[in-house]
């Protein structure tokens, strides 16, 4: 047996944008076990939530984030309209999902550009973030912000997108639709990043299952799990399925989601061409009653998230907990780099998409 | 796709947990709310259905049993129910002791906050 050394990756690691840290124990160049560690930035705001009015908790919780962070608003006043037995008009839903889905695409294209990045094809990371620029423009136009969008609330929406503003937006996301298409077959057609992921990092059907992979990382493995299904917001009105490859390493996770950002696009024209004109939220009155619960499950672009809420009957909750997709990616990822190179870790654990601030909220 | 919650006995958990596995259910989360008593709450997924599993436990015996064996993936919300709220969790395959959430105060969702003792 080769003698083990324990190289220490992270927190701090050019392919880390914020602090997560791993024991990789090695035999020669071999990873035999991976120890992980977080906490390095633990935000407390679950806690916070005891203490905060929970309409005023929508702002914290859409900054869990800076890339999911509409979704995280969206989870969070899903699962109060929960507690509070409030039903949201249509247009409101609609309006979730293509704001829901322009954050896939971003979030998407933004990963793209840092797995690019992590194994030297620079140019194609360049192009990735070029494009997502001109989303992101979209987002400012129709929200007023490109990172927070503060559009969500307990009850419905902030804001409108006015019928023509929705016509001349499909024009501009069919452009960028074609932009991107350019950049993700290159991810699905270049043979220099098929031999750099091919083969890598893989993770089996049954050990995704069994370790509680969400997202992308689960469905690289052929498993069609995706919480849009369950149908919430306006899911369940739009017709499509979960992206799924089978091989289960770094390629298939990094083919899934380019096809979701086909999807996405997709998923946005079906919500514009369906989209009633209702009103965009209801008024909003009490509290949430002592001893509600609501599990509410999204689909962020990183997987599954989960939001767990507990009433009080004051305008504080009792509980608020978010079990992040990077959280419940940890174990599988943990399991992926068993058997890896040392070179090959920081594809596999870009291949996660970790978003560190997230599972710290 | 309803969702469910089954309240049990601590003692009866990890044959609960075993029968979930069995039955092909994956480990969603594990959450702790902390009342009159730790209110821990498994969560379990197959075919989209939530499944919750929910164990009391007092604050004087603040022990949960670890379904690592049943789970592996569990050790993650496991050490976070000891870092955060200062459960005891004996027998976790992987156990950080602790350190795995490197808060600068122990335990901090176990602490009343200024603000909550005020009120």
């Amino acid at each position: 047996m080769a003698q083990r050394t324990i190289v220490p990756f992270g927190p701090q690691h050019p392919v880390l944008p914020e602090p997560i840290h791993l024991d990789l124990v090695m035999e020669d160049e071999t990873v035999v076990e991976a120890i992980p560690s977080i906490g390095f930035i633990h935000r407390g705001l679950e806690k916070l939530a005891e203490t905060k009015d929970f309409q005023e908790m929508t702002y914290v919780a859409e900054r869990i984030c800076g890339i999911c962070s509409f979704i995280h608003g969206q989870g969070y006043c899903q699962a109060v309209e929960d507690l509070m037995n409030l039903q949201v008009p249509q247009r409101a839903k609609y309006l979730r999902v293509i704001w829901g889905e322009m954050s896939r695409i971003h979030s998407h294209l933004l990963w793209l550009g840092l797995a690019a990045d992590a194994f030297g094809f620079e140019s194609l990371f360049m192009h990735s973030w070029r494009v997502r620029e001109k989303l992101l423009d979209i987002v400012e136009e129709t929200t007023g912000g490109r990172v927070i969008f503060g559009s969500c609330k307990v009850g419905g929406v902030r804001r409108n997108i006015e019928n023509e503003k929705l016509k001349s937006i499909t024009l501009e996301l069919k452009n960028i639709e074609k932009m991107s298409r350019e950049i993700t077959e290159v991810f699905e057609k270049d043979g220099s990043v098929k031999r750099r992921l091919a083969g890598t990092g893989v993770l089996s059907k049954d050990d995704a299952y069994a370790l509680g992979a969400v997202g992308p990382m689960l469905r690289a493995t052929g498993i069609a799990s995706d919480t849009r299904k369950r149908g919430y917001a306006a899911y369940g009105e739009l017709s499509w399925e979960p992206v799924v490859e089978t091989a289960g390493d770094c390629y298939a996770r990094c083919l899934v989601r380019a096809r979701e950002v086909y999807q996405a696009f997709d998923l946005i024209y079906q919500a514009i061409d369906k989209i009633p004109d209702t009103e965009i939220d209801v008024k909003v009155v009490g509290n949430p009653p002592a001893g509600s619960e609501s599990f509410m499950r999204l689909e962020q672009p990183r997987g599954e998230v989960v939001y767990y809420l507990k009433g009080s009957g004051t305008k504080f909750l009792q509980r608020f907990r978010v079990r992040t997709p990077t959280f419940a990616n940890i174990a599988p990822m943990v399991v992926a780099l068993k058997g890896c190179q040392l070179a090959d870790v920081p594809n596999i654990v870009l291949t996660i998409d970790p978003c560190i601030s997230c599972t710290e909220r | 796709m309803a969702d469910t919650l089954l309240t049990i006995d601590r003692s009866e958990l990890l044959a609960k947990v075993k029968e979930l596995k069995a039955a092909g259910n994956r480990l969603v989360q594990i959450s702790c709310t902390l009342a009159e008593e730790f209110e821990i709450t498994y969560s379990f997924d197959k075919d989209l259905a939530l499944t919750n599993v929910r164990v009391m436990v007092t604050k004087a015996d603040p022990v949960v049993p670890s379904i690592t064996d049943i789970y592996l993936c569990a050790f993650a919300y496991e050490n976070e129910l000891q870092d955060l709220f200062g459960l005891t969790v004996p027998d976790m395959k992987l156990n950080f002791n602790g350190n795995f959430y490197m808060t600068a105060i122990k335990t901090p969702f176990n602490i009343a906050t200024k603000k909550q003792e005020a009120q």
